[in-house]
């Protein structure tokens, strides 16, 4: 497979979320505004294309039997980098990520990686491998978040285009909203896959 | 008397699946059969508990008293693996039929986001219920019983829908998920009990 491939594959094919289905709970937790969506997609981002990295270059190293426990040291070791870069950076955007930047631990697609890509192949294809798996997961919550936005609070990106005193969709910023505009949204996909 | 409300809100009021979006992978991967739901609850209820009393005590004697706590999320996942790991070595000597059932879910549990998630809330700063070790562990008790409760309910609708027709593109996961968010609509209603 070419390397443009790896990369690609991430995006729109396997996508994580609208296809394979991994990692939902941030998915439907962070995805209150487009710009919350967004920043957790980059930090699962960093994370995935570090971890990978890591994990592609200590392959050799690393016993069989242990590869979980090691995969999951390493991981947990970038997303304690994460936590405390986005604390003295973005400590707004931190504040509001809240519980779920730790829990990028165990997000499935940064193990699942690890354990079905960056443990067979060599280093530079599992760094573009995270960075197309990455960027497919930030996509897909930019625009579940935005969707949630624009229905919910009548903005998008923090910009409000409806009159202040205009009625909004509110269920769609609270819990309820996450799982139904997620499971529209995949059957939209769905959908596509179908006709194509 | 706080007892119950601890209960009342972890278990109704702020859900973990519905409410708070922790643990949502089994949730939607064991709920296709009423009885492995149960198992999964089952297995959750225990290792949740036991996981969140052992990370509550580690935090406090060790990790607090050596000023390290920027290494709750490396120390807390470890200690979970290796919990979990004991509960299915455990589970498969004395009840293998639930061992089988519950199959590839069982070492999922470690990457399930509510054990972790509930021992990380316990132990962070503001948490009204982590001053002491039993109500933490009541606390952790309730998400679990709230986790099994919706696990259940979910897996016997969803028994039913798969017997309907669903529209071209909804089906599976789709029609789940919007399922989900009915139910989930539903535990909005216990929102001023507490």
């Amino acid at each position: 497979m070419s390397n443009w491939k790896t990369f690609t594959k991430g995006l729109i094919k396997e996508n994580p979320i609208l296809v394979l289905l991994l990692g939902c709970c941030p998915t439907l937790a962070t995805t209150t505004s487009a710009i919350n969506g967004m920043s957790m997609g980059l930090a699962t981002t960093f994370v995935l294309i570090m971890s990978n990295l890591v994990i592609s270059l200590l392959k050799n190293f690393i016993p069989d039997k242990v590869r979980i426990p090691c995969f999951i040291v390493v991981i947990a070791s970038f997303v304690t980098v994460v936590q405390l870069v986005m604390q003295a950076y973005v400590p707004d955007i931190y504040e509001t990520l809240g519980l779920f930047i730790p829990l990028i631990v165990v997000n499935c697609i940064v193990l699942g990686r690890a354990e079905a890509f960056a443990s067979k192949n060599p280093v530079w294809p599992s760094i573009l491998d995270g960075a197309g798996m990455g960027l497919g997961f930030t996509f897909a919550l930019t625009v579940l978040g935005s969707i949630r936005e624009i229905l919910g609070s009548g903005s998008i990106f923090n910009y409000r285009f409806l009159a202040d005193d205009a009625q909004t969709i509110l269920i769609f910023v609270l819990a309820p909203g996450a799982f139904i505009a997620l499971g529209y949204l995949i059957a939209i996909v769905n959908r596509l896959k179908k006709t194509k | 008397m706080k007892i119950i409300i601890i209960l009342i809100s972890t278990i109704l009021v702020n859900n973990v699946i519905l409410a708070q979006f922790l643990g949502i992978c089994p949730f939607l991967g064991t709920s296709k059969k009423t009885s492995t739901a149960v198992g999964m609850g089952a297995a959750v209820i225990f290792v949740l508990v036991l996981a969140t009393l052992v990370t509550y005590l580690l935090n406090k004697y060790v990790l607090v008293t050596l000023n390290l706590q920027f290494l709750q999320t490396i120390a807390f996942i470890l200690v979970i693996a290796a919990l979990v790991q004991m509960v299915e070595i455990i589970l498969k000597k004395i009840s293998p039929s639930l061992y089988t059932a519950l199959g590839v879910f069982l070492p999922l549990i470690t990457t399930n986001c509510c054990v972790l998630g509930v021992s990380l809330k316990v132990v962070g700063e503001g948490f009204i219920y982590g001053n002491n070790v039993g109500e933490a562990v009541i606390y952790a008790a309730g998400i679990a019983i709230g986790f099994a409760l919706a696990l259940i309910i979910f897996s016997g609708i969803r028994e039913h829908i798969d017997l309907m027709e669903a529209p071209e593109g909804t089906k599976g996961t789709p029609i789940a998920l919007i399922t989900a968010g009915i139910l989930a609509m539903a535990f909005m209603g216990f929102g001023g009990l507490v």
